[in-house]
């Protein structure tokens, strides 16, 4: 391999200290990640699987540098996110963006989607002059956002209670490309949304990494859908890689007894 | 067959639900008919807002304040919508049990698991203190809960989500019903404890001639776990048929997009999946005819109009759509 990843993962772990039983006792330790480590391509995805507990979401958060490991390292274009000064980690946080599970909780009710999509945007100066960004200027990319999710322009001024939970989505996903990163974090996002809808939005995640040469880290709890956005997959338990390679490979030949077991609990397969 | 003489398990007939809401009356449940005989598995899919949800409710006799019901429903021929509440209360937990989506929030967080299993014992069936908690030890072990002893005492935090929707399992059990509905019952869980779950509740159903009403928007999750399926959208049923015709020969066109957008395991990466135009209307926009018209690829004129009569498909007896335009290709 040439090309220098997107990212990098290097035998990163965190390990939490769980509240004391008794105020003198030593706080019991709770390692929910250990020794991770992967790479991804610009322009690839990779599927984060496992169950509740894992540490998926944990690994989600150490990517996105909303959290600090205990061990290892995170280098995003070769730089160590948790070695990085404040000013230039939040510079580069544009690079790489987030998208949650739950875009009713994610979306701040009081705030119209005008404000939502550029927030990202507001911390950061313009590229080119170094200047902020004007009021005109911020609400020329929020359209393009939109326009990107497939939103109308009508819709910069409403609130998120006036949209369906697809919608929603939709929103989120506008407000992480806004930025124009290379890299998209994705904690579960389709599992609140109903099957039709779900379609819908997988689809445009997928339009949109073709066109704009997406990155995607897709944690999910559903084999199905990992098969379909991932080219390659990690399977979690306990906070340890137990399986990983390409997603056709893994799911045609599991090797582990875990990735096999859960590919045998996915509910309403064909059996041939 | 069923005998004149012996009245199905289940029987709903025309029912209709109207709930208040802040955009109006809204038209929940719209002439929703089914029977469910004893013994019998049956699946109730759909999205989010179709009315699954307000069935089992409505079922139950816990419709929200100011819901206006008409229509039928009766278990072992009781009619229960005209049932007091006070004697509806003799019937829950009795005859019919339900077992809920979320097991932290359905279960008290301030009362032992022993205190909550033995609840109904005590109400309906006047155990006095020892017996409830010895038949509640019993009961946990019937759902496999392990160390059931020691979790007598525990309460609902202390356990993991798939003990605690064991323990929600065994308080639905405890007055042996003739009726569970279990709705979503699943969906907050692990898929390994998903399955370990599914494969209870089929046994103990199985076990013990109960009918079960199964309710979930996972369409792939009906497979294999109840015998005939209901296909519900904008508060009515579109599509019945048995679980293997529904996979095998989805008629109506709702059913065919569910069963099109979703992923499939053996699928290819990137393939875009195919979806249904539109989004689920909300109850107070819905058509005066089918509900699915405003979003369905075989609409005619005449779709929004009036609600097109059930058909029959293939000769099953079973399979009937209610759309005129129903095809299998």
């Amino acid at each position: 391999m040439n090309a220098p990843a997107l990212l990098e993962v290097r035998d990163l772990g965190r390990r939490f200290d769980l509240p004391r039983s008794v105020p003198w006792s030593r706080p019991e330790p709770l390692q929910a990640l250990s020794g991770v480590s992967f790479s991804l391509q610009a322009g690839r995805s990779l599927g984060i699987v496992g169950e509740s507990g894992s540490g998926k979401s944990t690994l989600a958060r150490l990517v996105m540098a909303l959290d600090r490991p205990t061990q290892g390292q995170v280098l995003f274009r070769g730089q160590n996110l948790h070695a990085l000064a404040p000013t230039r980690l939040r510079e580069l946080r544009a690079d790489f963006q987030m998208v949650f599970q739950d875009p009713y909780g994610s979306l701040d009710p009081r705030q119209t989607v005008a404000q939502i999509v550029t927030e990202p945007l507001q911390v950061l100066p313009d590229r080119a002059t170094g200047a902020p960004l004007s009021r005109a200027q911020l609400r020329e990319h929020a359209l393009q956002a939109l326009a990107d999710v497939g939103l109308r322009s009508a819709d910069l001024d409403k609130y998120p209670h006036e949209f369906s939970g697809g919608q929603r989505q939709r929103i989120a996903i506008a407000r992480a490309l806004i930025t124009r990163p290379a890299l998209i974090v994705a904690d579960e996002p389709v599992s609140a949304l109903d099957v039709s809808v779900q379609a819908q939005v997988l689809n445009l995640m997928m339009d949109l990494q073709e066109r704009l040469g997406l990155s995607y880290l897709f944690v999910s709890h559903d084999l199905a859908v990992v098969k379909l956005m991932c080219d390659d997959l990690l399977v979690l338990q306990s906070g340890r890689v137990v399986e990983s390679g390409p997603t056709a490979e893994v799911l045609h030949a599991p090797g582990h007894p875990y990735t096999q077991a859960l590919l045998a609990a996915v509910p309403g397969q064909e059996h041939h | 067959m069923t005998l004149p003489s012996t009245p199905p398990l289940l029987q709903v007939q025309d029912l209709h639900v109207h709930l208040p809401t802040s955009a109006g009356q809204a038209h929940a449940l719209r002439g929703l008919s089914f029977t469910l005989d004893k013994g019998q598995t049956l699946g109730v899919i759909g999205e989010s807002g179709c009315g699954k949800s307000l069935t089992a409710l409505a079922i139950m006799g816990l419709l929200p304040e100011g819901a206006q019901v008409t229509g039928s429903i009766r278990l072992n021929g009781q009619e229960l919508l005209a049932l007091k509440e006070s004697e509806l209360c003799r019937w829950r937990g009795a005859r019919m049990a339900m077992v809920f989506q979320e097991p932290m929030t359905a279960l008290n967080p301030l009362h032992t698991i022993a205190h909550q299993i033995a609840e109904p014992l005590r109400l309906h069936h006047g155990l006095d203190a020892r017996a409830a908690r010895a038949r509640a030890l019993q009961l946990l072990e019937r759902v496999q809960l392990p160390r059931a002893r020691e979790r007598l005492d525990a309460y609902p935090h202390q356990l993991s989500g798939g003990q605690r929707q064991r323990v929600m399992i065994s308080m639905a059990l405890a007055c042996a019903p003739d009726l569970l509905i279990a709705d979503e019952p699943t969906t907050a869980l692990d898929v390994t404890v998903q399955k370990e779950v599914l494969d209870l509740i089929g046994q103990l159903v199985r076990e013990d001639g109960m009918g079960l009403l199964l309710i979930s928007h996972d369409l792939g999750l009906m497979r294999d776990r109840v015998q005939q399926v209901m296909v519900m959208y904008g508060g009515g049923a579109v599509e019945r048929a048995t679980t293997e015709a529904l996979f095998a020969l989805p008629a109506h066109p709702y059913t065919r997009g569910l069963l099109a957008a979703r992923p499939r395991l053996d699928g290819p990466r990137g393939a875009r999946l195919s979806t249904i135009a539109g989004q689920v209307p909300p109850l107070h926009e819905l058509a005066a005819g089918c509900a699915f018209a405003g979003r369905c690829p075989k609409a005619q004129s005449d779709c929004a109009r009036q609600v097109p009569p059930w058909l029959a498909v293939g000769g099953d007896g079973v399979h009937q759509v209610r759309c005129p335009h129903w095809s299998l290709a």
